[in-house]
């Protein structure tokens, strides 16, 4: 007698789709996984630390970021405490040329390939642009040969084309959310134009990093929504941030996502991206801490952000260098990068 | 008078407890002790600058 679909337990399936066929889980079945009682996370995790490890191997990918232009945009990203329509405590300011390389710097002295260069904006204007061209030419003539990566909002074909002249090999750019829920947490862009931006950089051949936020008031379906419109997109690398309810945004009051719920959305977005560089991002210090972030690192995760953020402090760089040594985990050197 | 950085009230005026948990995980100051003005900050890979326009700069400690 065949057992009844119901019955199919996710996790043995996943084994065979994910784990042996490398075929990322559908919608409904990501949803079971999100909805997996707490004793089976541990069986969870290692499926996901398997499937991390047959598809993407063993390395790292250790990033470091820096704002060169904080806040006062003009979006609502009600998230975001750069956004210049609530009252955040974030103030603008532009990092100069010298600092950016200091940052360049720093980052590449953890051992980092990846360095992201990121404004608060809807889209670059031509000042932005012409600081990132000077920006990115003191880094190589600092002697740094560190990849860059840029986050710059909104983008035309004409700056897409400028950014791979200026040798910019991966562009972020989020759709921080599922596309039905979008509108809740956006309202002067919306999750079509975002995804035009991100068409346009992988047709011209760079490099694509998208991903979100968890705990913005999406439900689980919504979070399956999201790990599934994602996996359509086929982004190199996907950046997983949980939300930190930052002062003066309307999400000041969210909770922080609880350790399991997020491990379990570590899990499931593996087994969503098999192939995909699935990165720690933001959150993690809040809703993790030490423990939590070993348990991620081991149920899925093959890249971290180290030292700060743009706006918001990390762990020491080297406390995440310790812990992947500790790991056994290779950081992925520039030599394979490249 | 001193100011909490991270909410910018007095410090003797309520509990800061939570402030002071941030302060010390996540988040670099945002308000000057001396006088509560909102302050430009910039944080980089393994620190960061806070400047009061009238007490002015602050950095991390490395
Ligand atoms: S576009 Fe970026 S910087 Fe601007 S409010 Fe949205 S998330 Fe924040
Ligand atoms: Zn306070
Ligand atoms: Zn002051």
């Amino acid at each position: 007698m065949t057992a009844a679909p119901e019955q199919i337990d996710v996790l043995d399936e996943a084994r065979e789709q994910v784990l042996e066929r490398g075929v990322g889980l559908t919608e409904a079945q990501v949803l079971k996984v999100l909805e997996l009682p707490e004793d089976r996370i541990p069986e969870l995790l290692a499926l996901a630390h398997e499937v991390r490890e047959r598809w993407c191997g063993p390395e790292v990918e250790v990033e470091g970021i820096v704002s060169l232009k904080t806040g006062g945009c003009p979006e609502d990203c009600h998230f975001c405490s750069q956004s210049g329509q609530f009252p955040s405590p974030v103030r603008s300011a532009w990092l100069d040329i010298p600092g950016l390389v200091r940052a360049a710097r720093q980052t590449r002295d953890t051992g980092a390939t990846e360095f992201c260069i990121v404004a608060a904006v809807r889209g670059p204007d031509k000042r932005l642009l012409s600081q990132v061209r000077d920006g990115i030419k003191a880094i190589r003539e600092d002697g740094n040969d560190i990849q860059i990566a840029c986050s710059l909002g909104m983008l035309t074909q004409e700056q897409v084309d400028e950014l791979v002249a200026m040798g910019v090999h991966r562009y972020n750019h989020n759709l921080e959310t599922a596309r039905s829920h979008f509108p809740e947490v956006v309202t002067t862009h919306s999750w079509e134009e975002r995804w035009d931006t991100l068409r346009m950089i992988r047709d011209a051949g760079m490099e694509v990093c998208c991903g979100g936020i968890i705990g913005m008031g999406e439900t689980l379906a919504q979070r399956a929504e999201f790990a599934v419109q994602l996996a359509e997109l086929e982004p190199d690398e996907v950046p997983l941030n949980f939300l930190i309810p930052n002062p003066g945004t309307p999400y000041e009051n969210y909770p922080v996502v609880e350790g399991a719920e997020a491990l379990r959305t570590v899990g499931a977005f593996r087994l969503a991206l098999p192939r995909t560089i699935l990165r720690f991002a933001g959150g993690r210090e809040l809703t993790f801490g030490d423990l939590g972030a070993k348990q991620g690192m081991l149920g899925g995760i093959n890249a971290i952000i180290v030292g700060n953020y743009l706006t918001n402090l990390g762990r020491p760089a080297q406390q995440d260098l310790d812990m992947l040594e500790e790991l056994s985990m290779p950081i992925k050197a520039l030599s394979q990068t490249l | 008078m001193t100011y909490c950085s991270f909410c910018g009230k007095e410090e003797a005026d309520g509990d800061h407890a939570f402030c002071r948990q941030r302060l010390s995980a996540i988040d670099p100051p945002r308000y000057c002790r001396e006088c509560a003005r909102r302050m430009v900050v910039q944080v980089t890979p393994d620190g960061w600058t806070a400047r009061c326009s009238r007490h002015g700069q602050t950095v991390s400690r490395p």
